[in-house]
């Protein structure tokens, strides 16, 4: 049920026989670009409103309401704005690298998209080492927030990029090795595998408490990779101003704005499919009716399900935490995640050896 | 205040001048800290205010004393109401005029709940400094009963002008101790949760604690007084050394920590919050009967000079009047917390990290027109 | 003794983690509670509730002059009013009529308001001896022209109660 592998695979069977295979990859190149595009800006404005309001309620307010029913169209008024707005020429700037920092923060995000199962068969491109893919591209973001820095000849600017460079690089580790933690129990680097191994229980609830431990830390570090939360040091609003992008105006802002949310989605995106089995339902025990159920709603709504819950939660982190200091957001990595997330690796390991997990 | 950083050959110095206001989120208003960095860290920095400056002495030379006290309003707005009645208590005291118990009572009423409103925004502001967005608007949800407290009396918010030399522009709302009441009762239960959001996390814990030391003999030196001072050990609270209205009659204690860091400067002044809701306790019920305003024909203060200072919930105001028997003052000068407090944190951010430098300043409790007057 | 040491330390390093996350989880335990609770939410829709938003009694708005049915006012054009005033906001022009009596009376000719300058320290409105001032409760002062904030307070066509005709 819910399988789009026919789906997909019957469009290419009818690209690849009215066309020549050129053309049926040139076809479907475009058109899943600009699907993943559309999918992009769509869900980067909505996760903008979402945070809008869910901070509004945690502080007692109502958040956006004015544009269409319950606001929901404030964000889009918001790009349209963005989009009309003069883009200020920096004078002293390295114009060539100011303007193309966006575009790389906001490649390195598009890329990362591509290989994430929404469902089924609905993946741009199942790699074989999916996970390896998705830490390697989303790593690159940073490249473009140290240019973007640098490139703009301002002071603040400059430190809140070296700030970000040297947390985006540290916790860097802290992911790879929490994601590695899954790895080690799945056995394999391409999500669809990884999310097959959880069929019968996902890694959250059967990899015993380290795989707990991992998600917990994947979450924190996650968090920090995308300059959020109270790891927004980049940013810093109460002391940088606005850090990196302090100089950047109009639909260049916005690029940094949308990929630091598209960024949180996904970390959450592979949160999901990491620990909480991807779009696969919750299923309890023997309990067959029950699970019968579960099957029934379709695995794209548990896919978007559980990444909503994760968002929530970063979210949840951001509106409750003060910012930490740069030396303590080190300090915090190298010397509590690290140490932990290594003898959690261990003990991961050791387990896989002796076949403990379910 | 002449010299300036920017001055130095920095070439040669390799130093990092990075210019903090006069339009920055965490200096509170217009001012500007010219701040040398090496890396992340404070080597020193230059306070320069003067950007709000407006004249509010020399312009008090051409009013007469009843309306010199819409200006005090403007110079630490988060404490009108103290302000206002340090410059009506100088003057009742020049004039040698006493008012009614009544207007005693009233007017320290007014003093504490200033005292907690300003410390709630500054609780606000404090958290946004570090970061903690919903702080902001935790305090500032609370501070708005207070200010409908004001509004139903004096007709204002935030700029009350309700003490006059004499006595109040107008008798007290009756709905005015039942709000109070209300409040007391309401604040006690939200103060709680002031400290599981703020003062118990451990990123809060860890960004203060031993952050901007500032010892005793510094806290005299340079004249550091309230909540700032009173971190450090100062016994500065104006209230217990010299009391004046009402605080004669009632019970409370001076809140001083000896730590001096970041974290006891906070902790005073969420003590003083429980603190002035206590005060209130024992003022609400007790308002005596009287009136609220003396029958003065003339108000003039004779040949000489006079000094008042009260305790406004920066620090110590001081009022000090020069007076040529004329309806308006010769000279009149305030001492306001805020100027002596802002030019500590030289020697207290020296050295820590610039985000230490924003919870330094925001620890002080900075506003920045009353250090510009 | 050493080994008991390191063991007290290492209990201490995962206190730490503990009481840190607890701390964490409490603060976030504040944020959610108003999250799941929209009743907690205080803000008012502003222009949406103009009709019932009413502003208390003694709220110090505009300034106005009071006017009776009958279109008078009771201004007999003392001035205390503009003395009083730290601003000079208050301007009154006056007209010099011969009375009944012979004497020269002064007659209000324009009140005038420079809500500009004032700064609603209500030393006016007490100042009046005939309580011919009030504040109103009006609260959207904010116009588009700053001429506009000159008002003449007097209403075209009133006239003073001490004046009798």
């Amino acid at each position: 049920m819910y399988d789009f592998t026919a789906l997909i695979g019957s469009i290419t069977n009818l690209l690849n026989e009215t066309f020549s295979p050129f053309w049926a990859g040139l076809i479907m190149m475009v058109s899943l670009g600009v699907a993943l595009l559309l999918f992009y800006a769509v869900l980067g404005l909505y996760l903008v409103y979402a945070e809008r309001k869910i901070c509004a309620r945690m502080q007692n307010r109502m958040g956006p309401n004015r544009v269409g029913p319950l606001g929901i169209f404030q964000t889009i008024a918001d790009l349209i704005k963005l989009l009309l707005k003069e883009l200020i020429y920096i004078k002293n700037a390295d114009n060539f690298l100011f303007n193309i920092a966006p575009f790389i923060v906001i490649v390195a995000s598009i890329m990362a998209i591509g290989s994430i199962p929404f469902a089924k068969g609905l993946q741009a491109i199942d790699l074989n080492i999916g996970v390896l893919y998705i830490l390697a591209i989303s790593s690159m973001g940073v490249i473009g927030i140290l240019l973007a820095g640098w490139a703009s000849n301002s002071k603040y600017s400059v430190i809140g990029a070296m700030r970000s460079g040297a947390q985006v690089i540290s916790y860097e580790l802290s992911v790879g090795l929490a994601l590695l933690c899954i790895i080690t129990y799945a056995g394999s680097m391409q999500f669809s595998e990884i999310i097959a191994s959880q069929q019968d229980g996902w890694w959250l609830f059967k990899g015993h408490i380290p795989a707990f431990i991992a998600f917990v830390i994947y979450l924190i570090s996650g968090t920090a990779e995308t300059n959020r939360g109270p790891f927004d040091l980049a940013e810093a609003e109460s002391e940088l101003t606005a850090g990196f992008h302090t100089e950047y105006s109009g639909i260049k802002f916005a690029f940094f704005f949308l990929a630091e949310y598209m960024n949180m989605f996904i970390i959450a995106a592979i949160a999901t499919t990491m620990f909480l089995g991807g779009w696969l339902p919750f299923h309890l025990f023997q309990w067959h009716g029950f699970n019968r159920v579960m099957d029934f709603i379709p695995p794209v709504f548990w896919f978007f399900g559980k990444t909503a819950f994760i968002i929530y939660v970063m979210m949840w982190f951001k509106w409750t935490f003060p910012r930490l200091r740069i030396d303590q957001l080190l300090a915090l990595e190298w010397k509590y995640l690290l140490p932990i997330n290594l003898m959690n690796l261990i003990l991961i390991a050791f387990l896989t050896l002796m076949q403990w997990h379910f | 205040m002449e010299e300036t950083l920017l001055d130095i050959d920095m070439q040669e110095k390799e130093e990092y001048i990075i210019n903090m206001g006069p339009q920055h989120p965490s200096t509170h208003g217009v001012l500007r800290f010219e701040t040398c960095l090496q890396g992340e860290k404070v080597k020193y920095l230059i306070p320069h205010c003067g950007y709000i400056h407006r004249g509010i002495e020399k312009m008090c030379e051409h009013l007469t004393y009843p309306q010199i006290i819409h200006l005090t309003d403007r110079m630490d707005y988060l404490s009108a109401h103290i302000n206002n009645e340090a410059v009506a208590l100088c003057i009742e005291n020049a004039m040698q005029v006493e008012v009614s118990d009544r207007v005693k009572y009233i007017r320290t009423i007014f003093a504490e709940l200033t005292r907690i409103a300003s410390h709630q925004l500054w609780w606000c502001a404090f958290g946004m400094d570090l970061g903690a967005l919903t702080t902001f608007f935790y305090g500032l949800r609370d501070r708005e009963k207070i200010l409908d407290i004001f509004e139903e009396t004096t007709g204002s918010r935030l700029t009350q002008s309700f003490n006059t030399p004499g006595g109040l522009m107008s008798d007290i709302h009756p709905n005015f101790q039942k709000r109070i009441k209300e409040f007391i009762t309401y604040f006690r239960k939200k103060l709680p949760e002031y400290d599981q959001l703020l003062t118990g996390n451990i990123i809060f814990r860890e960004r203060t604690k031993g952050i901007g030391m500032m010892t005793k003999e510094m806290a005299i030196d340079y004249g550091v007084t309230g909540p700032s001072g009173r971190g450090s050990g100062f016994h500065c609270d104006i209230r217990k050394i010299a009391p004046y209205s009402a605080y004669p009659f009632i019970k409370f204690n001076e809140i001083t920590l000896t730590e001096g860091d970041t974290y006891s400067r906070y902790l005073v002044r969420i003590a003083e919050m429980w603190e002035s809701l206590n005060i209130l306790e024992q003022l609400v019920d007790n308002i005596p009967q009287g009136s609220t305003m003396l029958e003065l024909k003339v108000i003039k203060a004779p040949k000489g000079e006079f000094y008042q200072r009260v305790e406004t919930a920066r620090g110590e105001l001081g009022v000090y009047i020069v007076s040529d028997g004329g309806p308006s003052p010769a000279r009149i000068k305030f001492r306001t917390p805020n100027f002596s407090n802002l030019f500590v944190i030289n020697k207290l951010a020296a050295g820590h990290k610039i985000a230490d430098l924003v919870a330094i300043s925001g620890s002080l409790d900075l506003v920045i027109p009353d250090i510009d007057r | 003794m050493a080994f008991l040491k390191t063991i007290k330390e290492v209990g201490h390093y995962f206190y730490e983690i503990y009481d840190g996350a607890a701390s964490l989880v409490r603060g976030m335990k504040v944020t959610g509670s108003y999250f799941v609770r929209p009743s907690s939410i205080v803000t008012q829709q502003y222009p949406e509730n103009r009709a019932t938003l009413k502003m208390f009694d003694s709220f110090k708005g505009e300034l106005m002059l009071i006017h009776d049915e009958n279109n008078k006012h009771s201004c007999n054009v003392c001035n205390t009013c503009a003395r009083k005033c730290p601003n000079g906001s208050i301007e009154i022009i006056y007209k010099k009529v011969e009375g009944a009596d012979g004497r020269s009376k002064k007659i209000l000719d324009k009140y005038i308001h420079h809500l500009e300058t004032c700064s609603f320290c209500g030393l006016c409105v007490p100042s009046c001896d005939e309580l011919a001032l009030k504040f109103d409760q009006k609260f959207e002062l904010a116009v588009f022209d700053r001429s506009k904030l000159t008002k003449v307070l007097n209403k075209p066509g009133s006239s003073s109660k001490a004046m009798k005709e």
